[in-house]
This record gives structure tokens, sequence and C-alpha cells, in this order.
């Protein structure tokens, strides 16, 4: 353990925490979107009766896979911590892509795509998409920063 | 009149019935605990701690003026399934029952046992598929179906909802956690993981039909009664699988360090 940690198994950390940080990334953005929109403001509901069957399914679907996905990433991240081969800046870089790419996947796939709830309804669509998809934007580029970053801190 | 102040006076004793049988199984478990102890085997305080809080939960479910809530109250009666089916059953499989009974039963009692828990009928029931289907399937019969409004007036049926909640509950923790218990399963991680993903979206799945649904129907509750025991059951489900997602990484965790410790990496 007091020799230096060979070139592979750093990059092997760096990974690994990278993807267990977007993994919890995706999830609070899901728990952020369900928590606000979904119950506080309401604007798309816990129950959305313009979109029934395939609506709630998907919605279940992803209740669960959200609060998996923060229970096993903070638990994996929290080992890796123990472990002493927590990257911090690997894992400030994931978690900033993963919430971004959760947010615009939301903010394509379900919203315009797939068409499963809009932000809100009986409104111009308009300012809220573009607000929606330019703050995934604007996490994904902080996230892109920072793994640029963290990787040219790597290389030395 | 005399006939139905003692038939009044039987029903108000059944109705402690399970909380003594509670207290027997809790006394059982800790007095096989303090064997093991004094015998030099050890057995963990947390496991006795974990035990009598499963059991203390249970206790809370089925004590008289809860029950008298839950039959009136949808929300009652969705709060004694959150203890029943989910949170008291976790408490009990962490605390590791069966490997307690083996360990205290005399060697043959503890083979025909092992016998028994080899055996086809309850690996089939224990298997985490099958452990989730007879608990998500029991949920979806009694609230999509008249089976609901049916146990309101069946005392039998009503014990026998309660019994089943409790007997999926612990069977699907156990299959799920495959730990600290010894079961009839070891499957792998993943396989346990996805198990309890599909629970927790059809968890979340029933709690929504029934909030946007208003199930159970012809049971006489007041819509804004059967919302709130829906968002009851989304919420509390959630905690409740949250805890068991913990236990499960926790426990498979703990496996791995043990067996880097045993079997040193082959190089």
């Amino acid at each position: 353990m007091t020799s230096p940690r060979p070139t592979p198994a750093a990059a092997q950390d760096s990974r690994r925490t990278l993807w267990l940080a977007a993994m919890a990334g995706a999830g609070v953005m899901a728990a952020v979107d369900e928590i606000v929109f979904h119950q506080l403001l309401q604007w798309h509901h816990f129950f959305d009766r313009a979109t029934p069957a395939v609506g709630i399914l998907s919605d279940g679907l992803l209740h669960a896979a959200e609060l998996l996905a923060i229970a096993i990433g903070a638990f994996l991240l929290i080992e890796q911590t123990q472990r002493r081969r927590l990257v911090a800046r690997w894992a400030w870089a994931g978690a900033f892509l993963g919430m971004g790419g959760f947010q615009l996947f939301d903010g394509i796939v379900s919203h315009k795509l797939l068409g499963i709830h809009q932000i809100r309804y009986g409104v111009d669509l308009l300012a809220y998409d573009l607000s929606w998809n330019l703050s995934a934007l604007a996490l994904l580029l902080v996230g892109l920063a920072l793994y640029r970053r963290a990787r040219r801190l790597e290389r030395g | 009149m005399h006939g139905s102040v003692a038939a009044g006076g039987a029903s108000a004793l059944l109705a402690w019935f399970p909380l003594g049988l509670l207290g027997l199984a809790t006394l059982g478990y800790l007095g096989a605990a303090g064997r093991q102890q004094r015998r030099g085997n050890g057995w963990s305080g947390w496991r006795c701690a974990l035990f009598a809080l499963g059991s203390l939960l249970l206790a809370v479910a089925v004590a008289p003026p809860v029950t008298a809530w839950a039959h009136h109250d949808l929300r009652g009666h969705m709060a004694q399934h959150l203890l029943i089916g989910m949170l008291a059953p976790l408490a009990w499989a962490l605390a590791a029952p069966v490997t307690l009974t083996l360990r205290s039963l005399p060697t043959a009692a503890a083979r025909r046992l092992v016998g028994a828990l080899r055996s086809l009928p309850l690996r089939i029931v224990s298997h985490p598929i099958a452990a989730l289907l007879l608990n998500v399937g029991g949920m979806a019969l009694l609230y999509f179906t008249p089976l609901y409004a049916a146990s309101r007036h069946s005392g039998l049926l009503h014990g026998w909802v309660h019994l089943h909640f409790l007997a999926a509950g612990y069977l699907f923790c156990w299959a799920v956690l495959a730990g600290p218990d010894a079961s009839p399963h070891r499957l792998g991680l993943r396989l346990r993981l996805g198990v309890l993903f599909v629970s927790m979206a059809a968890h979340a799945l029933l709690g929504k039909l029934m909030y946007g649904y208003l199930w159970p129907r012809g049971a006489g509750h007041p819509a804004e009664e059967i919302q709130a025991a829906a968002q009851l059951m989304y919420y509390g489900g959630d905690l409740a699988e949250l805890l068991l997602a913990v236990a499960l990484l926790w426990l498979a965790s703990a496996a791995r360090r043990e067996s880097l410790l045993t079997f040193p990496p082959l190089r």
C-alpha cells in the first residue's frame, strides 16, 4: 500500500468515480424534477390524466430507477471514499454530466419526442422548453469543463 | 344481552391475541440469543435490537386502537400495511431468525429444518421473482378486486390478509437480501437488484392507480381518504424500499470485503 499506485489502477479509479457520480447525479436530477415539478408545483401531475397507461407506467419505472440510482451511486461513492480511491474532481465532473444529461434527456426525449408529459399545460410552452433545455445545456457544459480539467490534471 | 356481552369480551380478548403471540416470539428469540451468547457462540446485539424493533412495529400495527382506526379509515389500513408488509419484515429478516433457530435446535431437528428449507415448494416461493409476484399480486388482488371490501366484513379473511402481507413481505426481504439469514437461494446481486427495481416501480404504479382511479372501490371510502392513503403507500413504500436497497448494498459490500479477506486473490 505504501508503493505508488500504478497508472492503470488510478485510471480505473477515475473512471469508476466518474460513472458512479454520473449515476447519482442523474438520479438526483430526476428526483428534483419529480419533487419540484410533479409534487410541489404540480405542473405536471403525480398522476397525469392526459396520458393514461404509458404515462404512469413510465413514471413508475422512472421513479424506481431514480431512487435506485441515487441509493447505489451514493452507497458505492461512500465505499470508494472509505477505500481512499475516490477522485474528487472526477466525481464533480460526473455529477454535473449526470444531472445535465438527465435534464436534457427529459427535456428532449420525454417532453418532445415521446410527449409523455409537458412541463406545463394550458400555456405557451416555448419559454418553458427553452429554459428547461438551456439549463440542461449549462449543467452539461459545466460538467464538460470539469471533465476536461480532470483529464488534463491526470495527464500531468 | 348476555350473549353479546360475552361475545364482546371474547372478541376483545381475541384482539390482544396477536400481541401475545408477538411477545412470545420476541422472548423466544432473545432467550435463544442469550443462550448462544452464554455458550460462547456469540450473537450480535444489533440483531436482537432489530428483531425487537420488528416486533415493536408489528405490535403497533396490530394494537387494538390502530386496528380500530384501520377498520374504518383507509389511511389506517395503509399504515398497517406498511408496518406489517414492509418495515417489520425488513427488521426481522436482518435479525436472521432462521439462522438462530438452526443454531438453537438439536442437531436432528435442525437437519429436518434444513431439509424443509431446501424442499421444492419453499425454494419456489422464496425465489425473488416468486416472492415479488406474491407481494405485488397480493396487493393488486386486494385493492383492485372486491376482496378489500369483503375483508372488512369478515374477521377471518382480514386476519388472513394480514398474515399474507407479513409472510409475503418477509419472503421478499429474505429473498432479495439473501442474508444475513440462512436461505435456500443465494442468487446473483444483479438479479436481486433487478427484482427490487421492478418491485419499486410496481409499488409506485399501484399507488398512482389507486390515487387516479380511486381504488379500492365499493368499500365506501371518500375520495380524499383514498388519495391520502395512496400517497401514504407511495411515499411510505419508497422509504421502506430505500431502506431495503441500502441494507442489500451494505450486505453485498460486507460479503465482498469478507471474501477478499478469506480468499486472497490468486496471482
